[in-house]
């Protein structure tokens, strides 16, 4: 059995339905729980928790400290490629759009690396557009094997792979996953993934399970704030959560939330998720699991990520370039989003330890894994 | 008050800190000297073994302070054993806080897996402090395997709950014959000053200190905890009684009858 037979015992507009019956009673009575339920989860990002949100930030801090103590980890992602067979509808590396695909060789890799050892990271994420073909697992591999040598900590976020490839990169140093689904409206998944291997919305969201068994360390969760309902795709997203955590026991997992904006000339967003919507799911997570790392990145403004530092959040990216290449400046390739916090790493960890903050750069060691 | 001593190396406070979860490394070290604790326990993890300004451990170059490397993160025993071999090597101490955790989330600690590292490990030499649940059973295992103590916890790790597991500890403690240390969930000084006055031998607290807004001041409240629990303990508790007599007495007939 995987998730994709747990998720068909429920109805998206039921869900939908359910969520905007919510009550402030509803809320209070999550509120003063110890341990929530995934209903409980489903009050606090409703809109009935909106007059509460000062109540579950207070409690969203304290939870996080106690869990986590008074640290911020930090991560810096490495783009690999751009190349991409997929033409999902919101996102800069669509097949369909005409520029220079760019895979880096692994003399690249190492000028990348170099660059970014130097603003003192030790845990790296690996990013790619989704090209089996091009940069499949073998491509994959061969880039960890080198990279784990100078790296405490590797992730990737790249195409969906088999049970057995990840097994092979585990192997090879991979230590975390992040697979967003994206949305789980699977009616309506289509319409952003037209094209490509990420149409197949049941194989992307049987990923984590393939993790779980292949026994990759950490799982990371999310959907695209924006895409469809975000109270109702992250309701989804922590059944998901839940589903996951019973079942593969010995993996950790995290939580990111990418949100969607408005570009000029770009991907509109049907729904807007405004800063104080991200607070509150945010703390709702934080209140709803304990235990449960969440990342914000570079998608954020500054002003909004030193305000966020203390309210649940457990990991930060700086200094992020979502281009390949774009640490040691050879290549001016095509970025997959803008980021909005472009301080370097060095000034986001002034100002995390200004607020009292540990700034954790190493918390992984390879030899955990071997 | 009676020194402590774990296999071989005598201490004077029976305090024990745990280093994650601070501000910042100063303020951890501040809360280490107030504490009086010498023997503090780092997360191998944590360390950057390849660079000998390591701030986390320059900021444990205190007089008097020994380094206990654990291997969190760990998930069975082999994992641990390696683990172990590569902390002795860059920390320079063949003592080893013992945690292999499968569950990440709650971090409890495997039994199994720790008897059999624990087996493997004195073996090489190392001087083995297991974190294990309260169970009195696998502690009589492990000391049989020659560990230098055994650390069973209180509650959860980081719950600040206290002693959840008492009926067990005591157990625990009647029967050892290596220390043993409370550690995990110890969230106020009364709570560790209980641990003592129940007989443990040591304590370890982390979050409860860390995670104060005045870690210094609380690790300095830790400290006189332990050492009023531990002279209580030494100086023995008064018998708990119910002050009244029972009213008509029920051995009297014997008067008569003898």
């Amino acid at each position: 059995m995987s998730f994709y037979e747990e998720i068909k015992k429920y109805n998206w507009q039921q869900v939908s339905e359910q969520l905007y019956r919510k009550t402030g009673a509803d809320v209070t009575r999550a509120l003063a729980r110890d341990k929530l339920t995934l209903d409980d989860f489903q009050a606090l990002v409703s809109p009935a928790a909106e007059p509460f949100l000062e109540q579950m930030a207070q409690k969203s801090r304290q939870l996080t400290q106690k869990r986590f103590g008074k640290t911020i980890q930090m991560y810096i992602p490495l783009y690999l490629s751009n190349a991409c067979t997929n033409s999902c509808v919101y996102c800069g590396f669509n097949h369909s759009n005409r520029f220079a695909r760019t895979i880096l060789s692994l003399e690249e890799v190492q000028a990348e690396a170099r660059k970014i050892k130097e603003l003192g990271f030790e845990h790296i994420l690996l990013v790619t557009g989704e090209d089996d073909k091009r940069c499949g697992v073998d491509y994959l591999g061969q880039m960890m094997e080198w990279l784990h040598q100078s790296f405490s900590l590797i992730s990737i976020e790249v195409q969906p792979l088999k049970t057995l490839e990840y097994q092979q990169l585990k192997n090879q140093g991979l230590h975390t996953v992040y697979i967003y689904q994206e949305t789980y409206n699977e009616a309506n998944y289509k319409n952003y993934h037209p094209s490509g291997r990420k149409s197949n919305y049941r194989y992307r969201l049987e990923t984590p399970d393939r993790l779980g068994q292949a026994g990759v360390h950490k799982i990371g969760l999310g959907c695209l704030l924006g895409l469809e309902d975000w109270r109702v795709d992250s309701f989804f997203t922590a059944l998901h959560l839940s589903y996951l955590e019973k079942k593969y026991w010995q993996t950790k997992y995290s939580l990111s939330f990418p949100r969607l904006r408005p570009h000029a000339g770009t991907f509109t967003p049907r729904y807007h998720v405004s800063q104080r919507n991200l607070v509150q799911l945010i703390c709702a997570y934080r209140l709803f699991n304990e235990q449960l790392e969440l990342s914000l990145s570079t998608r954020e403004e500054p002003r909004f990520r030193d305000h966020m530092l203390k309210l649940g959040p457990t990991s930060f990216s700086a200094g992020s370039k979502t281009n390949p290449g774009g640490y040691s400046g050879g290549s001016n390739t095509l970025e997959q989003f803008a980021v909005h916090d472009d301080r370097p790493p060095a000034e986001i960890a002034h100002t995390i330890r200004q607020n009292g903050y540990e700034v954790v750069w190493k918390d992984w060691d390879q030899i955990m894994q071997m | 008050m009676k020194d402590l001593c774990i296999a071989g190396k005598i201490f004077t406070s029976r305090l024990f800190l745990g280093t994650g979860k601070f501000s910042s490394n100063t303020e951890m070290q501040a809360a280490v000297s107030a504490s009086g604790s010498q023997l503090v326990t780092v997360a191998l993890k944590r360390v950057n073994r390849t660079d000998p300004n390591d701030d986390l451990l320059s900021h444990l170059v205190l007089p008097g302070v020994n380094l206990l490397p654990n291997t969190s993160g760990v998930r069975n025993a082999r994992e641990a054993v390696f683990a172990a071999q590569l902390a002795r090597e860059a920390l320079e101490t063949d003592w080893l806080k013992l945690e292999i955790h499968p569950d990440p989330k709650y971090l409890l600690p495997d039994g199994e897996e720790t008897l059999k590292a624990a087996e493997e490990l004195v073996k090489l030499g190392f001087k083995v402090l297991p974190y294990v649940q309260a169970d009195p059973v696998l502690c009589k295992k492990l000391e049989a395997v020659g560990t230098a103590a055994v650390m069973p916890l209180g509650a959860p790790i980081g719950t600040n709950n206290g002693l959840r597991t008492l009926d067990f500890l005591q157990i625990i403690i009647e029967q050892s014959q290596v220390p043993v240390v409370v550690d995990a969930g110890l969230g106020a000084p009364s709570h560790a000053a209980w641990a003592m006055e129940i007989g443990a031998d040591a304590v370890l607290v982390n979050t409860a200190i860390a995670v104060s807004p005045h870690p210094v001041q609380m690790a300095a409240a830790f400290r006189m905890a332990v050492e009023a629990g531990r002279m209580a303990f030494e100086a023995r508790l008064a018998e708990r009684s119910v002050h009244a007599e029972a009213s008509s007495p029920l051995t009297l007939f014997l008067n008569e009858l003898e």
